[in-house]
C-alpha cells in the first residue's frame, strides 16, 4: 500500500500533521505581536472546550452545565503543581512538568466528571443542567475558601508554560480523540442514547455506560484546556469559572451544531474572535455580543453551519 | 430439562389503579411464530414492555431461558436474545440507515473505545465485516439502497421495516414486533408477513407478533394469544381462536382502530 507505516493510516495521520504543524508554527511564535499571540492560544483553549463539551452535550445529547467547574478542577491543579515543583527543576525538565500537571489536571477533572456523571445520570435535560450548573458553582466556591489557592484573591506566578504549539497540539488531540471515538460502531452508541434512550437500550446499548464515559472524557479535556487557560494567563481567580463561561462553550457547541466537531471549531474561532472585534465598542461591547448570540441563534437554531444533515459526520 | 425460550408466570402490571396486564401466563418455544392480538387498549404493548424490561412486573415472575427478568435492564435482556420493534416507530431518526443497524451491532462488537481510538488494521477489518453484515439485512428488508439516508427521512414503511432489520442485528432469539404492518397496504402487509416467517427460518428464531389484521395474523402464526382488559381470554392455533366465542365477543363490532396508545 502507501509507504507511510501502517499504523499512521486516515485519522492519525491528520493527528499527526497536526501536532506537527502546531510545533513549527510555534517556533515562529516569537513574530507575533503579543496581542495577537493571546488571543490565538484562547482560540485554541476554546477550541479543546467546546469539543470535549460536544461530546457531552452534542453527540451523548446531555445538557451540561459544568464545563466551567470542569476547567477549573484542571486548570487549578496542574497550577498548584507546577507552582510548588517547577523551583525544583532545572529548566530542561519544566515541559515534562507541564505535561505531566497537564494530565494530572484532566484526570482530577475526569474524576469530576465521574462525580457529577454517575448520580445525575438518572435525570434528563433542564434537571441534568441544573445539577451539572450546581456542581460548577459548588467547585468555585470551594476554590474561593481554599487557602492554598490562593482563595479569593486568586492564585498568581503561574510560569508561562502554554505556547500556541501546546496549545494547538492539544487541541488535534482533543479533536482526533472525539471523532475517533464517535466514528466507529462502538461509537454510535453515543448517538443512538441521543436520538433515543429507551430504543438505544432495547437495542442492547447501556446508555448510563455512554453518558459516563462522555462525561469522563468530556471532563477530561475540559480540566486540560484548564491547565493550558492557567499557564497562559499565569493567574487565576475563582471568577474566570463562573457559569458565564460554561455558557459561552455551551453557545459554541449548539452554534457548531450539536455534534458537528467541525462546525464546533468554526464556531470556537468565530465566537472567540467576536469580543476582541468589538473592543472598539468599550462598554457596549458585551451588549452587542449578547445581542448577536441571540439573533444567531433565533436565525440558525440548527447550527451556523449545518451544510450536511447527517449528524455525527463529525 | 429443557426450558421454553419465554416463559410469564401470572405476570401483572398496574399503573395506580389500572391493571394494564392482569396474571398473564404465556410460553414461547424457540423458533415459534407466535401472535398477541386484541382490541386497542388490551395491553399487548405493556406485555412487550414487560417482556423487555422496560417496566418492570407488579406481580407474577418472566423467565428468559430458564432465568427470572425481575430487575434485569433493557439492555441486559437484550444480549440475552430479546428484542424489539415499537409501535410507535423509535428509530435513531439523525443516524443514517446503515448507522441505526452499526448502533444495534455494538453489543456483539469485538471493538470497543480503545480500538476506536486506535484505528488499527484489525479495528478497520472489524468495520467492515460490520459493515457487510448490516448490508446484508438491510439487502433482506430491500433497504440497502437507502443505507446513507437520514433514518427519518425514510417513508413510514421503510422505517418500519428498518426498524425490523435494527432489531435483527442484536441477534436475539427471541423477537417482538409490536404492529409492524401498522399504516400499510394490503399489498405491503402481505409481504411483510412473508419476510417475517423469511426471517423466522432464516435466523432459527422464534417471532412475537402484535398485528390487528386478523386475516393476516391467522394466515400466519402458528399459535395465537389473545388479550381483552388486560387478561388472556384465549390461547391456541389459528383455527381454534377463530371459533371461540370469546373471541369472537370480544372482536365483534369492534372496528381496528388507529389511535396511538402509551408506548414506551
Ligand atoms: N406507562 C403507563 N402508565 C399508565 N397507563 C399505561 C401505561 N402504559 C400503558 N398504560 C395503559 O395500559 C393499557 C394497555 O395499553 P397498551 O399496552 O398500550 O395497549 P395495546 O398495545 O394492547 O393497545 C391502556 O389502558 C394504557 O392506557
Ligand atoms: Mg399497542
Amino acid at each position: 500500500m502507501s509507504s507511510s507505516p501502517a499504523f499512521l493510516n486516515g485519522a492519525k495521520r491528520w493527528l499527526l500533521v497536526g501536532i506537527v504543524l502546531a510545533a513549527v508554527v510555534s517556533m515562529f511564535s516569537g513574530q507575533f505581536n503579543r496581542y495577537h499571540l493571546g488571543v490565538i492560544v484562547d482560540i485554541g483553549i476554546n477550541i479543546i472546550l467546546a469539543v470535549s463539551l460536544n461530546l457531552i452535550n452534542g453527540h451523548t445529547g446531555q445538557f451540561s452545565l459544568g464545563h466551567a467547574g470542569f476547567m477549573a478542577v484542571g486548570g487549578y491543579t496542574a497550577a498548584k503543581i507546577s507552582l510548588v515543583v517547577s523551583p525544583m527543576l532545572p529548566p530542561a525538565l519544566q515541559p515534562l512538568l507541564f505535561l505531566g500537571a497537564l494530565i494530572a489536571g484532566g484526570l482530577l477533572a475526569a474524576l469530576a466528571g465521574f462525580g457529577v456523571g454517575v448520580p445525575s445520570l438518572r435525570l434528563k435535560g433542564d434537571y441534568l443542567a441544573i445539577v451539572t450548573l450546581g456542581f460548577g458553582e459548588i467547585i468555585r466556591v470551594i476554590v474561593q475558601n481554599m487557602e492554598a489557592v490562593g482563595a479569593a484573591s486568586g492564585l498568581k506566578g503561574i510560569p508561562k508554560y502554554t505556547t500556541l504549539g501546546w496549545t494547538f497540539g492539544l487541541a488535534a488531540v482533543t479533536i482526533y480523540f472525539v471523532t475517533s471515538l464517535v466514528n466507529s460502531t462502538y461509537g454510535r452508541g453515543f448517538i443512538a442514547v441521543s436520538d433515543d434512550e429507551v430504543a438505544a437500550s432495547s437495542m442492547g446499548i447501556n446508555p448510563v455506560r455512554y453518558k459516563v464515559t462522555a462525561f469522563v472524557t468530556g471532563a477530561f479535556f475540559a480540566g486540560i484546556a484548564g491547565g493550558l487557560y492557567a499557564h497562559h494567563k499565569q493567574f487565576l481567580s475563582p471568577t474566570g469559572f463562573d457559569f458565564l463561561k460554561s455558557i459561552d462553550i455551551v453557545v459554541m457547541v449548539i452554534l457548531g451544531g450539536m455534534g458537528r466537531t467541525a462546525g464546533v471549531v468554526v464556531a470556537a474561532i468565530l465566537l472567540t474572535l467576536l469580543p476582541e472585534v468589538l473592543r472598539q465598542f468599550s462598554e457596549y461591547r458585551m451588549i452587542i455580543y449578547s445581542l448577536l448570540i441571540i439573533i444567531l441563534m433565533m436565525a440558525r437554531p440548527q447550527g451556523l453551519f449545518t451544510w450536511n444533515r447527517k449528524k455525527g459526520a463529525a | 430439562m429443557s426450558h421454553p425460550l419465554l416463559k410469564l408466570d401470572h405476570a401483572t402490571i398496574r399503573f395506580g389503579g389500572l391493571t394494564a396486564v392482569s396474571k398473564f401466563n404465556l410460553e414461547v418455544q424457540p423458533c415459534e411464530l407466535i401472535g398477541l392480538i386484541g382490541p386497542n387498549g388490551a395491553g399487548k404493548t405493556t406485555a412487550f414492555n414487560m417482556i423487555t424490561g422496560v417496566y418492570q412486573a407488579t406481580e407474577g415472575t418472566i423467565h428468559l431461558n430458564g432465568r427470572c427478568i425481575a430487575g434485569v435492564k433493557p439492555h441486559e435482556l437484550t444480549s440475552q436474545g430479546i428484542s424489539r420493534t415499537f409501535q410507535n416507530i423509535r428509530l435513531f431518526g439523525s443516524l443514517s440507515v446503515i448507522d441505526n443497524v452499526r448502533a444495534a451491532m455494538q453489543l456483539h462488537c469485538k471493538h470497543g473505545m480503545s480500538a476506536s481510538l486506535w484505528r488499527g488494521a484489525r479495528f478497520k477489518a472489524h468495520e467492515k465485516e460490520v459493515e457487510n453484515r448490516a448490508l446484508e439485512l438491510l439487502d433482506i428488508f430491500k433497504l440497502a439502497d437507502t443505507r446513507d439516508e437520514e433514518a427519518k427521512s425514510l417513508p413510514y414503511g421503510d422505517q418500519r421495516r428498518l426498524e425490523i432489520v435494527r432489531a435483527l442485528a442484536t441477534k436475539p432469539k427471541l423477537l417482538l414486533l409490536d404492529e409492524p404492518a401498522a399504516g400499510m397496504n394490503p399489498t405491503e402487509k402481505e409481504e411483510l408477513m412473508h419476510l417475517i416467517r423469511f426471517i423466522k427460518d432464516k435466523f432459527q428464531i422464534a417471532v412475537m407478533l402484535v398485528e390487528h389484521d386478523m386475516t393476516v395474523v391467522m394466515g400466519i402464526c402458528e399459535r395465537i394469544a389473545v388479550l381483552e382488559y388486560g387478561v388472556k381470554i384465549a390461547e391456541g392455533t389459528p383455527d381454534q381462536i377463530q371459533r371461540d366465542p370469546k373471541v369472537i365477543a370480544a372482536y365483534l363490532g369492534t372496528e381496528v382502530q388507529k389511535e396511538a396508545p402509551i408506548d414506551a
